[in-house]
């Protein structure tokens, strides 16, 4: 049996690995606000955005661009959202493990991957997994700044236009509640029509000015670019919310070993004064 | 009076959601009126003022560019940086403008030439939504 000096060097150890993870907690609590702020704020201009793309989809252009095209793929494009920092439960990981299902799928069918990666995690994971990597963005921090994704984003849409890639997706995860957070891949290119939007079926065009293709092109980078920006914000609310959850976990797991250890201390310090008693009254009774 | 939807939002927020009976905004190949029952128009947008009329009320926004849409009934503005002209500051404009312009002139700097140059057309902008709005009071 374990002596008392150990049981309690343990418990003094958790005690104070579970004042850890409970700062933790409180500090992605108060993160975890912020974060939640930052996408709220985003939402309007994403919503609009999606339904200006969705009318341009269902008026009659004389312009087709090549992000409506579809054309047949031979390699598509992740672009993987992730966190910087770990400590965050399963958030990564379930992702990671949709996205390489769905690769795994894609090349069934004779597609090739290849990855744009954003953040820490992504990037470690995708190079011990060994897939093609050709982009990476990290350290965004909490609040990522549009400027930081536009490189990333360039070189996919560059990609495309140059049809070394035919299909891109996004792959990130959507802010359900605090509870839960939904891993999560979209089509971005060939962009998928939006349906829902009850617009005269008659025939229209818009009046375009300048050139419908300058315009379009820049529009339809802006709007992925939007995209992308709006997972990343969206996916640290979901990190922020996830460690406060791990970090509860963690933290209640840590006051359950506690408990234990303590009552494990108790019987080994009482197996100790019972056995120097029964040594006293047996030597007693050897005089 | 007829009216027209009009959502202006920029990347960060919602900036105005509203009905109007005439827009007035900037687009990239000169100043456009919008009223209500406009046909479909895409258009991309120079730094400028927005006005949204509204009977006799007008409020003013300044845009730093974007792309303006136009439906028969409804009129959304997707600006990248916007703001309510009424808080618009003139001394900080003058400020950003002759920022600009020193950096313009000034050769050996390591700024990007094009960057600057935006730079000094949305200084300016900034600072004609400010006069404009204030021959009108």
């Amino acid at each position: 049996m374990a002596n008392t000096k150990e049981v309690r060097k343990q418990i003094s150890s958790i005690k104070s690995t579970q004042k850890i993870t409970s700062a933790m907690e409180m500090v992605a609590a108060s993160k975890m606000k912020k974060t939640q702020d930052t996408m709220l704020e985003g939402r309007p201009y994403s919503l609009k955005i999606k339904d200006l793309i969705a009318h341009i989809a269902s008026a009659n252009s004389e312009y087709s661009h090549p992000f409506c095209e579809e054309r047949e793929a031979k390699k598509a494009c992740f672009i993987v959202v992730s966190s910087d920092k770990g400590l965050c439960g399963g958030l990564n990981i379930n992702l990671f493990k949709q996205v390489i299902s769905k690769s795994a799928e894609l090349n069934n069918n004779g597609i090739e991957s290849c990855f744009a990666l954003i953040g820490t995690k992504a990037s470690a994971f995708f190079k011990s997994v060994g897939g093609q990597i050709v982009g990476v963005a990290e350290k965004l921090g909490d609040k990522p700044n549009p400027d930081d994704l536009i490189g990333l984003t360039k070189i996919v849409l560059d990609m495309h236009k140059s049809e070394d890639i035919d299909e891109a997706y996004l792959c990130s995860n959507i802010f359900v509640n605090t509870m839960t957070q939904q891993p999560n891949i979209d089509q971005l290119i060939p962009l998928v029509p939006q349906d829902g939007d009850d617009l005269i079926s008659t025939h229209w065009d818009y009046i375009y000015e300048p050139e419908a293709k300058d315009l379009l092109d820049e529009l339809l980078t802006r709007y992925i670019e939007s995209l992308v920006y709006q997972s990343v914000v969206e996916n640290s609310a979901c990190e922020q919310a996830a460690k406060m959850i791990a970090m509860k976990n963690a933290t209640d797991n840590a006051g359950d070993l506690i408990k234990e250890l303590e009552l494990l201390y108790n019987n080994v310090r009482q197996a100790a004064i019972t056995q120097e008693l029964s040594e006293i009254v047996g030597g007693a009774a050897a005089v | 009076m007829n009216t027209i939807k009009i959502n202006i939002v920029s990347a960060s927020e919602e900036i105005y959601s509203g009905e109007a009976t005439m827009v007035y905004a900037t687009g990239s190949l000169g100043e456009i009126g919008i009223a209500p029952g406009h046909t479909q128009l895409l258009t991309g947008l120079a730094p400028g003022p927005v006005r949204v009329q509204n009977g006799k009320n007008e409020e003013a926004f300044f845009c730093s560019g974007g792309f303006l849409e136009v439906q028969p009934d409804l009129v959304t503005v997707l600006s990248d940086t916007a703001e309510r002209a009424d808080s618009l500051d003139e001394a900080e404009a003058i400020k950003a403008k002759e920022a600009a312009e020193q950096s313009l002139a000034d050769k050996d700097s390591t700024i990007d030439y094009a960057k600057a140059a935006a730079q000094l057309a949305e200084a300016v902008a900034r600072l004609k939504t400010i006069q404009k709005l204030r021959k009108k009071q």
